[in-house]
């Protein structure tokens, strides 16, 4: 079965991440490399992606003609998504377990960051029931 | 039966590589429906991969290819022709399986690899489509490996050619070359393309292992367009600019991936035969007369290949070949590292200025570049708290990630000074 598991991260400021010392910034670009590495090679991995900061960021909405209606970003967000990890795990435990290594991820200082990874699983055909 | 040796693979790749489009275009050239023959070539190169490294490469691959791409073809025909009852195809097609094996030993290919190259890069198809479609009827590529160089699903890879070759049959153009006064205009568009394909490599250094590489891929293309038309000077100027800038591919990113900017590549891990290449061509190209922008291009990479370190740099030389450029296109990237190169010439004050004229284009007032270069030349001029500002602006709004990362380091490092 198919997980999604989606990373957010808080607002205040696009990337915090920016802020941090540099040696920080390094152990935290190395851990999710090497996540991503070990998530590949486990052969757990479906797709990740990185999204780019909610400054690209726009609300479509369908005008009464169809028609897109964009807006600007979303300054109320308390919160965005940062990105994402599709994983293909054999029971939703261990998508838990993947997730909540990503939300350790190194944050300043080396401390765990622990932001809410959001897992939810990717609709499918329906599974066999004799499975 | 045993498996054959890697090396023996690579060659039969390399040769079904080498006449994938000398056989689509024998095939397409007669049978006259160049989506079909597309389909047929594809399934026969596939067919040889699998059967030569067992059996063997047939005395005359070329002709093997054409019969099994026309057998093919027939077969398609004539379920179509079943069932839109249009006998008379068959009848004309039928007996031209023989005369198609013949008829491809009679020339080189080249003419046709031509055709199908100005074809596939038709001014009518987007350039990601144009890309997809050069690399399977002229690359002879896959369309998996196509889709996983650019790492997309092969079902989405697969539609968007498809697409691409329906666009090119609506738009009936005659399998032959273009008549001599649109000659130019869609040499242009190939080029374009090709460039593009260049780019698409370059730029996306992952970390994943896809066996191919778009940059090499183009280099390989120009390379051969370079054969088949070796007096046009902008053909010789983009295969220059390609060598001088893939010559700098291992220095360009570190241990982790991350990316090394021009001024602080280790210059000794340069490849100097690809720049020795590079500059001998566009030193041919140049005095040609009408100097065109992939030579110009070429020209400021050489300079820039060609300098011991990035102090020793010939900026005075890489600012005249911008201002030239610049003159030639109304390109806002160009603007921008023109205005670069006025800051190594005239220092940071004079770049700046240039870029507070440069901000008012709407098509570079949003773009993540501008602040990046904005703050190498505050770093530059000593006003680090700006400089370190206009980096993590930068940082945000950049869409590749091995930037974002880099952006974000050189703001972080001013805090640590």
């Amino acid at each position: 079965m198919k997980y999604m598991l989606m990373m957010h991260t808080p607002a205040g400021g696009p990337y915090q991440i920016a802020r941090w010392p540099q040696q920080d910034i390094q152990a935290h670009i190395a851990f999710m490399k090497n996540f991503a590495k070990a998530l590949g090679a486990s052969g757990e991995l479906v797709a990740a992606e990185g999204l780019a900061g909610p400054d690209q960021a726009r609300r479509v909405q369908a005008g009464s003609d169809g028609k897109p209606i964009t807006d600007g970003v979303f300054p109320e967000a308390k919160e965005f998504l940062a990105g994402y990890w599709i994983v293909d795990v054999d029971r939703p435990e261990r998508a838990y377990e993947i997730a909540a290594q990503a939300s350790a991820a190194p944050g300043q200082g080396g401390k765990p960051l622990n932001l809410v990874i959001e897992v939810r699983e990717v609709m499918s055909a329906p599974r066999d029931p004799a499975e | 039966m045993s498996a054959p040796d890697p090396q023996t693979q690579a060659q039969i790749e390399r040769l079904l590589r080498e006449l994938a489009p000398q056989v689509l275009g024998a095939v397409t050239r007669r049978c006259g429906d160049f989506a079909a023959a597309e389909d047929a070539v594809q399934q026969a190169l596939i067919a040889a991969a699998e059967r030569w490294p067992g059996e063997g490469v047939p005395e005359e691959p070329r002709a093997w290819l054409v019969r099994v791409a026309s057998r093919r073809v027939i077969d398609h025909v004539r379920a179509e022709t079943a069932r839109r009852r249009r006998e008379e195809l068959v009848v004309s097609l039928v007996p031209a399986e023989d005369q198609l094996a013949q008829a491809a030993g009679d020339d080189d290919g080249g003419d046709d690899t031509l055709v199908l190259l100005v074809m596939c890069c038709h001014p009518a198809l987007s350039p990601a489509s144009a890309i997809a479609l050069t690399l399977r009827a002229v690359g002879g590529l896959t369309t998996a490996e196509i889709a996983r160089a650019f790492l997309v699903p092969e079902a989405t890879m697969a539609q968007r050619i498809s697409r691409a070759k329906q666009s090119i049959k609506a738009s009936g153009v005659p399998f032959a070359l273009p008549a001599a006064e649109q000659w130019a205009e869609r040499l242009a568009a190939v080029l374009h393309v090709l460039y593009l394909m260049f780019n698409e490599g370059y730029a996306s250094s992952g970390p994943e292992l896809t066996r191919v590489d778009l940059s090499s891929e183009a280099m390989r293309l120009v390379r051969m367009l370079h054969r088949l038309v070796p007096d046009d000077g902008e053909v010789m100027g983009l295969l220059a600019l390609m060598l001088l800038t893939d010559a700098r591919r291992a220095a360009r990113t570190g241990p982790a991936g991350e990316l090394i900017p021009l001024d602080e590549q280790d210059r000794g891990r340069w490849d100097r035969a690809a720049i020795a290449e590079g500059v001998a061509l566009v030193t041919a190209a140049l005095p040609r007369g009408a100097v065109g922008a992939y030579q110009l291009q070429a020209a400021i990479a050489a300079v820039h290949d060609e300098a011991p370190s990035a102090d020793a740099t010939d900026w005075p030389q890489i600012l005249a070949l911008y201002s030239l450029l610049l003159q030639m296109s109304d390109n806002p990237m160009v603007a921008l590292n023109h205005a670069i190169a006025l800051a190594m010439v005239r220092g940071p004050a004079a770049g700046l200025e240039r870029l507070d004229a440069l901000a008012l284009d709407a098509r570079l007032a949003e773009h993540h570049r501008v602040d990046a270069v904005r703050g190498h030349l505050l770093e530059r001029a000593g006003d680090r708290a700006a400089a370190q500002q206009h980096y993590r602006r930068a940082a945000d709004r950049t869409t590749s990630t091995p930037e974002r990362d880099y952006l974000l380091m050189k703001a972080a490092r001013l805090d640590e000074r």
